[in-house]
């Protein structure tokens, strides 16, 4: 079998980007991963999409392959949420490592904050079940409040706890200057910060943003001659267990324990060999449920470990080293490529300002739904 | 801006018709004797085909609860905060309700209300039972 190695990534400004497109983040962020390779659009016979809520097309990889002027042997677009980006990086990776394409360009992006003129909050909740969960008021934050009042009680994570995982997000924006999100925050402004579903505070929740991302995936053998060694694709996995929150089998335990299990089984790893992980955090409950859940702490010692600074840059476990989605940045799909694209340039060693010394190994994992569908990959310095 | 109705299918109308007669009606399997909600065409445990109705005493505990304080539309602007609750039935199923007649907490006791909206009849809980 073909190894994947990801050669080239790019992220574009995030925040309010006014005058851009959906379609014009994609052109940026694309080739902006390509020309990170050292790749034109020519060289490129695999090309992978997300989705848009600005432009909900049917078929989004062909109606961005028509606006850049890009003709793939093999184009496809996967629409599964805030897990999609790690779920393209895990098909690409599949594309080369079965011989089928040599480059696939992975791409995402959406102008959600500007283009939806505050929408975006309506847009989403009708993600919720249109039956049984919509004519009750569920929003997004409320399902993942239903995750955080169950886990408070089983586990005794406090609101304190939940609040150092926001503000650890926010330290790591500081340090990074294309972070939406860069003015610093006390537990005490999230805990004061007004309630949006009890006990998720305004700041226990992501940002909406507009950007862009994108990663290029290529065979190991074509991928010799490139701008900068590959960064290895060493496991990939998933796990899903339901869509709607009334339907969940569990309140605490999801499918990023299968994902990340396989993924990490599949590099011949564990947790503890991870230097740093990027890890979907919509809210700052997701965030903890999926540390414990995917074994890097035990139960109830997340929130413990982040109110000790543990996640923090220099800690035992760096996490989200860009800020995340709650400080960084979310553009939809994007928002989880915004993860990788970090994983990518701290195994490079170019995350400046916010390395972690002596990156080997990281963990990215995405999450859809609410705690849905889950992929975790692996990756590994050149 | 009206709360969002129902949209009842093939696979739900026994269910919402009962809940217009203020019958709270679920789903069990004949194979493997489990409770399902919401209704389907199969049976989510088994993938058994051969479900039947039944009626639910309406009676069960709340297993997770949130107030939510901003709504997902113009519709529930007037009624923030709410409670919106999941409900573990007595007879072994799950179901979303918001909660009447005061607050409720994690294992708070709770009945099924119906509440009359547009043209369909729409379950919810209050405290006590």
């Amino acid at each position: 079998m073909k190894k994947a190695v990801i050669t080239g990534a790019y992220s574009t400004r995030v925040g309010d980007l006014q005058g851009a497109t959906c379609m014009s983040l994609h052109t940026e962020a694309g080739l902006g991963a390509l020309a990170d390779a050292g790749l034109a659009v020519a060289d490129v016979d695999g090309l992978l999409c997300a989705y848009s809520f600005t432009e909900p097309h049917l078929m989004l990889a062909s109606v961005f392959a028509e606006y850049i002027g890009m003709q793939p042997a093999y184009a496809s677009a996967v629409s599964m949420g805030g897990v999609t980006a790690c779920m393209l990086v895990m098909q690409a990776a599949a594309l080369v490592e079965a011989g089928y394409c040599r480059h696939v360009l992975v791409v995402t992006g959406d102008n959600r904050l500007s283009g939806m003129r505050g929408n975006a909050v309506q847009a989403l909740a009708e993600v919720g079940n249109q039956q049984y969960e919509q004519p009750y008021g569920m929003t997004i934050p409320a399902a993942y409040a239903l995750v955080a009042q169950r886990y408070m009680s089983e586990f005794g994570v406090t609101s304190e706890q939940l609040a150092a995982i926001a503000v650890t997000h926010r330290e790591h924006a500081a340090l990074n200057p294309k972070a939406h999100m860069k003015s610093p925050i006390t537990v005490d402004d999230v805990m004061n910060s007004r309630f949006i579903a009890t006990p998720l505070h305004l700041l226990d929740c992501c940002l909406i943003s507009d950007g862009g991302a994108a990663v290029v995936v290529s065979a190991a053998d074509a991928a010799a001659d490139l701008r900068r060694p590959g960064v290895h694709v060493l496991g990939t996995g998933q796990g899903h267990t339901h869509e709607y929150i009334v339907a969940a089998p569990s309140l605490t335990d999801f499918g990023c324990k299968r994902s990340a299990a396989d993924a990490l089984g599949r590099a011949g790893l564990k947790p503890a060999d991870i230097d740093v992980v990027e890890i979907y955090d919509s809210f700052t409950i997701t965030l903890l449920a999926e540390l414990e859940s995917m074994g890097f702490f035990q139960r109830g010692e997340a929130g413990v470990a982040a109110a000790a600074g543990e996640l923090k840059i220099g800690g035992k476990l760096p996490c989200n080293t860009h800020g995340g989605l709650l400080s960084y940045g979310h553009s939809g799909a994007a928002g989880g490529m915004f993860h990788v694209v970090e994983a990518v340039e701290q195994l490079r060693g170019d995350a400046v300002g916010r390395q972690v010394e002596g990156a080997e190994l990281a963990l990215v994992h995405g999450d859809g739904g609410i705690l849905s569908a889950h992929c975790s990959v692996v990756l590994g310095r050149a | 801006m009206e709360k969002p109705v129902p949209r009842p299918n093939a696979d739900s109308a026994p269910f919402w018709e009962g809940c217009a007669a203020h019958e709270f009606r679920f789903q069990r399997c004949r194979d493997c004797g489990k409770a399902q909600f919401y209704p389907r065409a199969v049976c989510s445990h088994c993938q058994g085909r051969d479900l039947e109705w039944l009626v639910s005493a309406g009676k069960g505990a709340v297993y997770s609860v949130t107030t939510v304080y901003r709504g997902p539309s113009a519709a529930f602007k007037d009624v923030t905060p709410y409670q919106v609750a999941l409900v573990d039935m007595d007879e072994g199923f799950r179901f979303m309700a918001n909660v009447r007649g005061g607050e409720a907490e994690i294992g708070t006791r709770v009945r099924v209300i119906y509440e009359e909206r547009g043209d369909q009849t729409i379950p919810q809980v209050e405290i006590g039972g």
